[in-house]
């Protein structure tokens, strides 16, 4: 039972990441209407980064959350400039899209396998295709026994981040006047565009902060749930995030909050009662079952006919 | 991303002169780089097929996998011959895709896509890690592998056979009736073809070559397990149609042949070559936004492919 408890509580952990993940992934739908399939890299890039300051070049966490954040968002914009907008300016078909975003994944995900001590990107990170994780106190760690459950200082730190950021993210896309850009751009681009919003800076930004978010569910996972490859995007995360994606409702920012920890739970459900193996079938059978009976997902409106 | 191919480390000059001089010395230092363009090839056919009838579907590496691993199966315990083994993985993979399309192919676009993709995840993880005759996960051992030219040359005449039907078919009734549906659901709905069946029609069509691609490949191989079957195979399988143009069906084969030459061509860069491989692809995708195969936007068209139409439109 107690067992039980812990294993629920880890997957509130999870879900957090998935959640953070997953809100990149929707604000991107939601407002330039293509899946940005390099946001998985974007989560290794920020994982790896702030890895590489702390344990490759000594310095302070802050600063290595600082960095890995900041590469994050000038990601965005190497998404938005190199593969985004040249597609946008010659209307090319919703499909290229992926085809580039794909391109762009592969470039960043070959960058750091190959970042070998010596190689040119070896001052990146220095172990190739090998895992790592951060070196002990790195953050300070500290376990609290609550009813005799494990509570870890960093992963409960993973929660407040989460908390904070969503409620700060709600806040934003709803009161401020960027936020209103956004969410004009999302409803209708050249609506937007009439009234004076600069569509393709508002798309910039969204980018930017799409990234930004994805560079820090990387360092958290990093830091408290897994070690950290080349590879922990594109075969931890990137097919859950579209499943949280599609399980909250596309481009929904509640959605995805709450389509994270549901997957997770679910994940975690199957873990205890069917056993591992099936743990993620369950994720994926979900998001199937999800799609055929309501594929605008939990908080997403109707649109049947969009496509 | 692509399983490595063992090949010499030949420059791409030296790589491309040894083609025309000695074929026969470069067809066995080559065999694995052909069979592996050979059945991707197939499995960018199984792509193409859907695409053309405007349905964006990723389900095709689950079918592979149902292929594959019938036809491994079958030669352990029931040691029945390639033919027959091959014919009930194909059978099975279009028997599991009428199940799943029927629910399915009410999606579109997007949502059809992650569909799809999820489907091939759950094959993976549901069925195959969990079933003992499957060995759970840990793979199999093929007891049949025939990777020389015997296992081979099958693979490449279906290529062929398969282009060049499905070119000849662009131009049918049923051909036309796909260009219609992908350029406006509606209006052929209204012109009375019967869109559910030829989206069904199409998506089983798609599933049994990916079935008999996963056959084929894996009696190529003396071992089978699931990470073959993963999400970025599925995302190659789609890559290999763009880039080869989805206008015609030697647009997947030129893909193919293309993608896994590139990693060869680009050899001498080594440890960066996926570096430019992931260039190309953005590359292609400003420059060439409807694939490799298809005439630029503002050049003439000939009466038959504006019949045909733009396969790069709205749905896909």
């Amino acid at each position: 039972m107690r067992n039980d408890v812990q294993q629920l509580l880890n997957g509130l952990f999870l879900g957090s990441i998935y959640a953070l993940f997953a809100l990149g992934y929707t604000l991107v739908f939601g407002v330039l209407d293509v899946l940005n399939l390099a946001h998985s890299s974007v989560f290794t890039m920020g994982a790896v980064v702030s890895y590489s300051v702390v344990a490759i070049h000594g310095g302070p966490f802050w600063l290595a959350a600082v960095l890995g954040i900041a590469v994050s968002g000038g990601l965005g914009l190497v998404i938005e400039y190199a593969s985004l907008r040249p597609l946008r300016r010659r209307a090319a078909p919703p499909i290229t899209a992926l085809v580039s975003t794909i391109g762009l994944a592969l470039v960043l995900v070959s960058l750091i396998e190959q970042a070998r001590g010596g190689a040119l990107f070896g001052w990146l990170w220095r172990d190739g295709a090998n895992s790592v994780r951060f070196p002990r106190g790195s953050v300070p760690e500290k376990t609290f026994r609550p009813f005799g459950l494990t509570l870890d200082v960093n992963k409960a730190a993973i929660l407040v981040v989460t908390v904070v950021l969503v409620v700060a993210l709600a806040w934003i896309l709803r009161r401020s006047g960027a936020g209103r850009a956004m969410r004009a751009v999302a409803e209708n681009p050249r609506a937007a565009r009439y009234m004076g919003i600069d569509v393709d800076r508002v798309m910039a930004v969204t980018l930017v902060a799409s990234s930004a978010l994805a560079g820090l569910a990387g360092i958290l996972y990093g830091l408290a749930i897994s070690d950290i490859s080349p590879y922990i995007g594109r075969d931890q995360l990137e097919l859950r995030g579209l499943a949280v994606l599609v399980l909250g409702g596309m481009g929904s920012v509640v959605g995805s909050v709450v389509g994270g920890y549901l997957l997770a739970i679910a994940e975690v459900v199957a873990l205890l009662t069917i056993g591992s193996n099936f743990r993620a079938a369950v994720a994926f059978g979900l998001l199937f079952v999800m799609l055929v009976v309501r594929p605008q997902g939990l908080f997403g409106a109707a649109r049947p006919e969009r496509s | 991303m692509l399983r490595e191919p063992a090949t010499v480390g030949l420059t791409p000059v030296e790589f491309l002169v040894k083609l025309f001089t000695d074929p026969a010395a470069w067809y066995n230092a080559n065999q694995l780089v052909i069979a592996q363009m050979g059945i991707n090839a197939l499995l960018g056919l199984s792509i193409w097929v859907t695409l053309y009838c405007g349905q964006l579907t990723m389900a095709n590496i689950g079918f592979m996998a149902i292929g594959a691993y019938t036809t491994v199966i079958m030669a352990i315990h029931l040691h029945t011959p390639f033919a027959v083994n091959a014919l009930a993985g194909t059978a099975l993979a279009a028997g599991v895709a009428v199940v799943i399309g029927l629910p399915v192919l009410r999606l579109r676009g997007v949502y059809l896509a992650i569909a799809t993709l999820a489907f091939g995840e759950v094959v993976r993880f549901g069925v195959i890690l969990n079933l003992g005759i499957t060995g759970k996960g840990q793979g199999l051992n093929n007891p049949a592998a025939e990777p020389g030219t015997a296992g081979l040359l099958p693979v490449l005449v279906i290529v062929a056979v398969l282009t060049t039907v499905f070119s000849r078919l662009r131009s049918s009734k049923v051909g036309l009736a796909c260009a219609a549906i992908r350029e406006e659901e509606v209006a052929a709905a209204s012109g009375g073809t019967n869109v559910a069946a030829f989206k069904l029609g199409t998506f089983v069509l798609g599933a049994a070559i990916a079935g008999l691609a996963g056959s084929l490949d894996a009696r190529l191989n003396f071992f089978i397990d699931p990470s073959e079957f993963g999400v970025q195979r599925a995302i190659l399988i789609l890559v290999v149609a763009f880039v080869g143009g989805i206008l015609s069906p030697t647009g997947p084969v030129l893909g193919a042949v293309l993608l896994i030459a590139l990693p060869e061509i680009v050899r001498s860069a080594q440890d960066y070559r996926y570096v430019l491989y992931g260039l190309a692809l953005m590359v292609i995708a400003v420059f060439r936004p409807k694939g490799l195969i298809a005439r630029r936007s503002g050049g003439r068209r000939t009466r038959r492919q504006r019949a045909l139409g733009d396969p790069v439109s709205d749905g896909v």
